[in-house]
Parts: C-alpha cells; structure tokens; sequence
C-alpha cells in the first residue's frame, strides 16, 4: 500500500517537472530497433531530446549508447550489415527518410572518443568543414576558425600556432579543437562520445566547463562512462541497458530516486 | 643469463644491420672504383660511337622515356585501382580473387611479361620493336607494385580520420581527395619509387619489345637501347667491366635524384592541398 503511494508521488513530480519544461523537442526517436546483421543491438528506444540541454547516455559496456549515438547522425550508414526500424526526426525532419546524410551531418556534429584531428595544421582543421562547405573567402575562413576556436575555449592557447601541426598539440587540446571543428560547421545539435575518456583531468575538467558553456547554443548528447560527469553536466539522463532505454529522466533524479532498481544498481555501482 | 640472451640478440640485429650495409657500400664501392674513371661530359652527353669511346647519352633518354611514359600510365591506374579494392568495392570474394591475381602477378618473372609484350604489343598491336612497346609492357609489370603499396598505404589511414570527415558533412570523395590519399601519399610514393627501379633495373622485357638499337630514338615508335639493357650487351659483347660500372653509376645517380624528387614532388603536393 505505502509502496503505491510512493509512486504515484513520484510520477506526479514527474509531471510537473514535465510541465515546467519549455524547451521544444530537438530530437524524437521512436520505436528505434537496429541490427548488426543478424545482431539485434537496440531495441525499441524512444526517447525526446529537447533543444538546448545536455542529454547523457550511461550505460554499459556494449549496451548501445554509441550505436544508438550515431544513428543520430547516420554514422551507421558506413557499416554496410547495419539495418535499422523505426523513426528519428530531428527538427522535425525524418532523417532516415531523407536522402541527405550530408546536409544532416553539416546539422548534427559529432566529437569522437579520441581526437581525431588530421595531419594537417589547426586552422586548416578547423576551416575543413567550411571548406567542404564550398566556402573559400578568406575573410570568412579566419572569421569561422576565430570563432570556432573561441567557442571551445581554446583560442588562446592556439592563437599564435595556427599554422602549425595540429598532431602537436596535447590531447586535451586536440579534443578542444576536434569541438571547434565540430562547432565551425554552426550545427544545431553536437554529439559526444566519450570525449573525455582519453583525457586527463584537468584536461577533462576544462571540456565539461566548456560542455558546460556550449549548451547555451547547442543541443549536446554525450555518452559517458563517469557518473559524476552525467551529474555534473547533464540535464536528462538516458540508461541504457542491452539495448533499451531502462530510465530517461531528469539527472538529478537518475541519481538519487532511480525509479528502477536496474538504474539504481548501475549509478550506485553495484554493476556495470 | 637474461643479460646475455638480450646481449646475444642485441648482436644479432646489429651485425645484420652492419652485413646490409657493408655489402651495399662494398658493391657501390666497387662500381665507383672501376668505373669513376670513365665518367666525364663526353661520355654522359656524348652519341654511341661503335667503335668505342662514345657516350651513353641515347641510353639515358631512352631509360628515363621508359620511365617517365610506364609510370605515367600506370600511376593513375594502379592509384585508382587501388582505391576503388579498398575503398568502393564490397570486400567480397571477387575482390580476393583480384587481388591474389596482383599478388601473383608481383611474382612473375619479367620475362614472361617481355614476351607476352613482344606478342602482344610489337606483333599483334603492331607497335613494332619500340619504346612505346617496352613501355606498355613495363606498365604491366609495375601495375601490380602500385597497386599492392597503395592498397596497404590506404589501409594504414586511421578509420578515425575518415570517420571525422564524414561526420564534417563531406562527400566520400571529398574525404579520399582531402584525407585519405593525402595521408597514404608516402606510402603511395614509396610504391611508386619501387616501380623505378623496378624500370630501371628492367633488362629481359625490355629486350624483347624495344630491341637494341644503339641510337638516339627519333620518338616513343623508334626501337631503342636502355642503359641496362646497354650494360649488359657492352659486357657481353666486349667484357669492358669498367664501362659496365660507368653505366653503373649513372644508373645509381638516376635513381637517387628520381627519388629526391618525387619526395620533392609529395611535399609539394601535400602543401598545396591545404
Ligand atoms: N560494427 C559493429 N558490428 C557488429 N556489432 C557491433 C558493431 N559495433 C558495435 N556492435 C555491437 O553492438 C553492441 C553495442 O555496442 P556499442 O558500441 O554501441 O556499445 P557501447 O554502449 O557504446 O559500449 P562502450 O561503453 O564499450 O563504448 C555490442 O554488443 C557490440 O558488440
Ligand atoms: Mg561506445
């Protein structure tokens, strides 16, 4: 008897927090199932990412978040066995039906778990996007790239070695600028997987801070493996398990009234 | 007993490294020494004269013709090729069948190449016994070399980096244009410089579709004479060891400068692209 009450407050609570939220819907997944070849990896997700808030995926080990991630993105187009139901629409537009993975990737940026900055020098790494783009007016390149690099709080450091390799950076560095790369293409959305994970932590402080900052122009989804980063930097928070969504909720309450006890083994530490 | 097994292997690898080394210069040492003495402008620039004391100046264009012409046609097929095994093709088991075929053609003995080219491009094609018939039949020979290194030079681009392109909203093309070929150029290059001196070392195939003639050849139809095979018809005939080594030299100084410059050419390259 207790137990049902309990409930029924926390659903309301839900609500209400449901209610108060404005914030129109970025993203919306529906009954997503993907296959690697005869592999079923996620199954029936549905969720709504809303515009300018951080949205983290936990998980797992081999749960599905970074799946689940690129098929934002359709970065699962490259792996030919990859099959997949259901529908994505992103600003209202179904990705999967459009044809366009170009103009959708110029909207939906993506930083990956390591950096990934060419073997060329910054400022040719951060003007690539714009580049491909078909934009060769000077002015405008240096405008983008102070811009971008600006964006990710990372100008200063850079400022004085455009010209240079950007392989000579640090790493926590190249992550910095692998985001101004991202943000030189003036997306609507910035995926993140595990963008921290090879960095140090003060390296890792500075990218949540910057993480952070950005979400007052972006909509930013983020896979992570460390539960304080979800906490810090995360309005809602996605639990994946075997590839279902287990809980999508408010961080705040993914991390400390769980209403599923899966979700409350994994924040806790009781597995994963 | 640890310290000794490393020490041991240590020596090892040293003294092979030393073996390598010490033939190459004990062998340029030689050629230098016997054939250092016949060097000089008229012998570089100078028309054959068969009565000896000429010079090996039609050899010289003769070779780098072979070069430049084989290499000019099978650089773009081979890259193309190359990229499209790699890069385009469903890696299924047509692939694997192309690509044990270029394995194996990388195995064949060139002068199974210069006959097959002595058939096929001086009879049946009607080239007759010319430079153009040598260089077709060379371009065979190094396609398979072009292929295999730039196939392996693209597989050593991290997947990152056409993941990162990709996912900056660029075309697949775009992405092999600006990333991955960039990227493996040196590899690219390094199979390109191979083939050279797959050229250039050439003697079989290239006697057998472009003949002997010993003169300045009128154009890429002319039948005419490369500094190996020349080498090897001036021991032959007349056992001049010293005039051998002469030749020696100036192949050995070709291929250094041809590598200088295509380095030179890839650094140039990659800059202009960003
Ligand atoms: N290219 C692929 N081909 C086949 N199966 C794949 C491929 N990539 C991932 N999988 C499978 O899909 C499942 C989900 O993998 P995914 O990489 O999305 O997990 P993850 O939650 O990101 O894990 P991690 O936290 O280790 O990064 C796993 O079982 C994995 O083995
Ligand atoms: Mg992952």
């Amino acid at each position: 008897m207790n137990t049902t009450l309990e409930r029924k407050e926390v659903k309301e609570t839900a609500n209400v927090e449901n209610q108060n939220d404005q914030r129109s819907v970025k993203i919306s997944v529906r009954d997503l199932d993907l296959f690697y070849g005869d592999n079923q990896a996620l199954y029936q997700v549905s969720l709504d990412i809303r515009e300018k808030e951080v949205t983290a995926l936990i998980g797992p080990s081999g749960c599905g978040k970074s799946t689940f991630l690129r098929t934002l993105n359709r970065m699962n187009d490259l792996i030919d066995s990859v099959r997949i139901n259901g529908d994505i629409h992103i600003n209202g537009n179904n990705i999967y039906q459009s044809k366009d993975v170009i103009e959708l990737r110029t909207k939906v940026g993506m930083v990956f778990q390591k950096p990934n900055l060419f073997p060329m020098s910054i400022y040719d790494n951060v003007a690539y996007g714009p580049r491909m783009q078909g934009i060769k007016n000077k002015k405008e390149l240096n405008q983008i790239v102070e811009e971008s690099l600006r964006g990710a709080a990372i100008w200063d450091e850079v400022k004085d070695r455009l010209k240079t390799s950007a392989l000579g950076l640090s790493g926590g560095q190249q992550q910095r600028v692998c985001i101004a790369r991202a943000i030189a293409m003036k997306p609507d959305v910035i995926l993140m997987d595990e963008p921290t994970s090879a960095l140090d932590p003060i390296s890792t402080l500075k990218v949540e801070e910057l993480i952070a900052h950005l979400k007052k122009d972006y909509t930013i989804v983020i896979v992570t493996h460390n539960m304080q980063q979800a906490a810090r930097v995360s309005d809602k928070t996605a639990f994946f398990l075997n590839g279902e969504v287990i809980e999508f909720e408010q961080t705040d309450q993914i991390f400390s009234m769980p209403k599923d006890s899966r979700t409350e083994d994994y924040v806790t530490g009781r597995f994963g | 007993m640890r310290k000794f097994k490393d020490n041991l292997l240590l020596g090892l690898l040293w003294f092979g490294a030393f073996l390598t080394v010490a033939i190459l210069l004990i062998i340029v040492g030689y050629i230098f020494y016997k054939g250092i003495g016949l060097i000089n402008l008229e012998f570089i620039f100078g028309d054959y004269s068969p009565v000896g004391g000429g010079g090996i100046w039609p050899m010289i264009i003769t070779t780098i013709y072979t070069i430049v012409i084989s290499l000019v046609i099978a650089t773009p097929i081979g890259i193309l090729a190359a990229v499209y095994l790699q890069e385009y093709a469903k890696q299924g088991r047509l692939v694997r069948m192309i690509r044990f075929a270029t394995e194996s053609l990388t195995g064949i003995p060139s002068i199974i190449y210069g006959l097959f080219g002595a058939v096929f491009f001086v009879t049946t094609l009607a080239m007759g016994m010319s430079i153009i018939s040598a260089s077709l039949t060379l371009t065979i020979i190094v396609l398979p070399v072009i292929i295999r290194t730039t196939e392996e030079a693209l597989k050593t681009v991290p997947a990152s980096y056409r993941e990162g392109s990709l996912a900056l909203g660029s075309t697949k093309l775009q992405t092999l244009y600006k990333v991955i070929l960039p990227s493996a150029m040196p590899g690219i290059l390094s199979g390109i410089i191979l083939s050279m001196g797959r050229i250039i070392g050439e003697s079989a195939a290239i006697f057998l579709t472009a003949g002997t003639v010993a003169a300045m050849p009128e154009g890429i139809f002319s039948s005419a004479r490369t500094l190996t095979v020349h080498s090897y018809l001036v021991t032959q005939e007349s056992g001049d060891i010293e005039l051998a080594a002469a030749i020696g030299i100036v192949l050995i100084v070709m291929i250094l400068a041809l590598n200088f410059a295509a380095t030179f050419i890839s650094k140039k390259l990659n800059k202009a692209d960003y």
